[in-house]
């Protein structure tokens, strides 16, 4: 089996290559098939290929000190990973594990200079390619951040509430905003999500929790 | 009775931005000193508090959990 061009054709780096250059570029790329499961780069380890997935799905993640693993992205058939370390020579910053049987095609950092050097075209898809990185991961860590913040929200409608009715003192939002450091406006968005997916209902003055488990579950990913 | 936000009037200074945020009404200044209006129309929107520079206005929120 031999690179198939059509999924060269597909990877970032080489939008608008007239098709000899195609052909040209994708010669130093070669095969590497990995099974299910397999690590194909481990986080902190040097880095040695920029890869294209040609067939399956790679996930990319990094994993805390407390062993938890936190999806970075996924990468299909076309796209490619390990950019970074090849690019800035440093260690890779996250692993990549395939999810299924995978067929990659790998590019040596030596032959990703090389054609960096060759293509100029090649250089301004590098800049478009890491600026779409840079927004994709932001909008990561407003999500994860934002998670976060909605676990603890969670957690304090938990502690407080009451069987009855003036069991437990009431809370104002700022109070709220208070004990899960975070502003005002971003505990009221918390609450009305809750509300939107059904976990809380939001009575005037009262908020009935009526999904204890959901709320539990967000708490547990929060921590 | 309808259960109404709580003005601390030691604190507040009369600036009336309550007034001017609450689309109900239900604050209102009479002979300067800011007065809620018991309404089953405050929907406990919490605008009045957000706005309060001073934080002398408190939408406090009782929690529970649903029966059964
Ligand atoms: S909570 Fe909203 S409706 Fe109620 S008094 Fe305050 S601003 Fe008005
Ligand atoms: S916004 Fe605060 S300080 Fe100003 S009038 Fe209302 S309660 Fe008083």
């Amino acid at each position: 089996m031999a690179v198939d061009i059509e999924i060269i054709k597909q990877v970032a780096y080489f939008a608008g290559f007239a098709s000899d250059d195609l052909e040209e570029a994708a010669k130093p790329f070669f095969e590497q098939t990995v099974k299910r499961g397999e690590i194909i780069a481990m986080e902190g380890d040097p880095a040695e290929n920029l890869y294209v997935v040609a067939s399956g799905a790679v996930k990319l993640f990094k994993t805390s000190a407390e062993g938890k693993e936190q999806i970075l992205y996924l990468a299909h058939a076309g796209e490619s990973f390990n950019d970074v370390p090849v690019i800035d020579g440093l260690p890779n910053p996250a692993s990549a594990q395939a999810m299924g049987p995978v067929d990659l095609y790998a590019l040596s950092k030596v032959d990703m200079r090389a054609l960096l050097d060759k293509y100029p075209k090649a250089q301004k898809n590098t800049t478009n390619l890491l600026a779409g990185r840079i927004r994709t991961l932001s909008l990561l860590v407003e999500d994860l951040s934002f998670k976060h913040v909605i676990g603890r929200v969670a957690g304090i409608l938990l502690k407080y509430a009451g069987d009855d009715v003036g069991s437990k003192p009431r809370l104002t939002q700022q109070d709220m905003a208070a004990m899960a450091g975070t502003a005002r406006e971003v505990v009221g968005r918390s609450l009305k999500m809750l509300e939107a997916d059904g976990s809380i209902k939001m009575n005037r003055h009262r908020i009935v929790i009526s999904n204890k488990k959901a709320l539990e579950g967000m708490v547990e990913m929060a921590t | 009775m309808a259960e109404m936000p709580y003005i601390d009037l030691e604190k507040c200074d009369c600036c009336g931005h309550c007034v001017e945020v609450c689309k109900c009404h239900a604050i209102v200044l009479v002979n300067n000193i800011i007065t809620i209006i018991e309404t089953e129309d405050c929907g406990w929107c919490t605008e009045c508090e957000a706005i309060c520079p001073i934080g002398a206005i408190s939408c406090a929120f009782e929690i529970v959990f649903e029966e059964g």
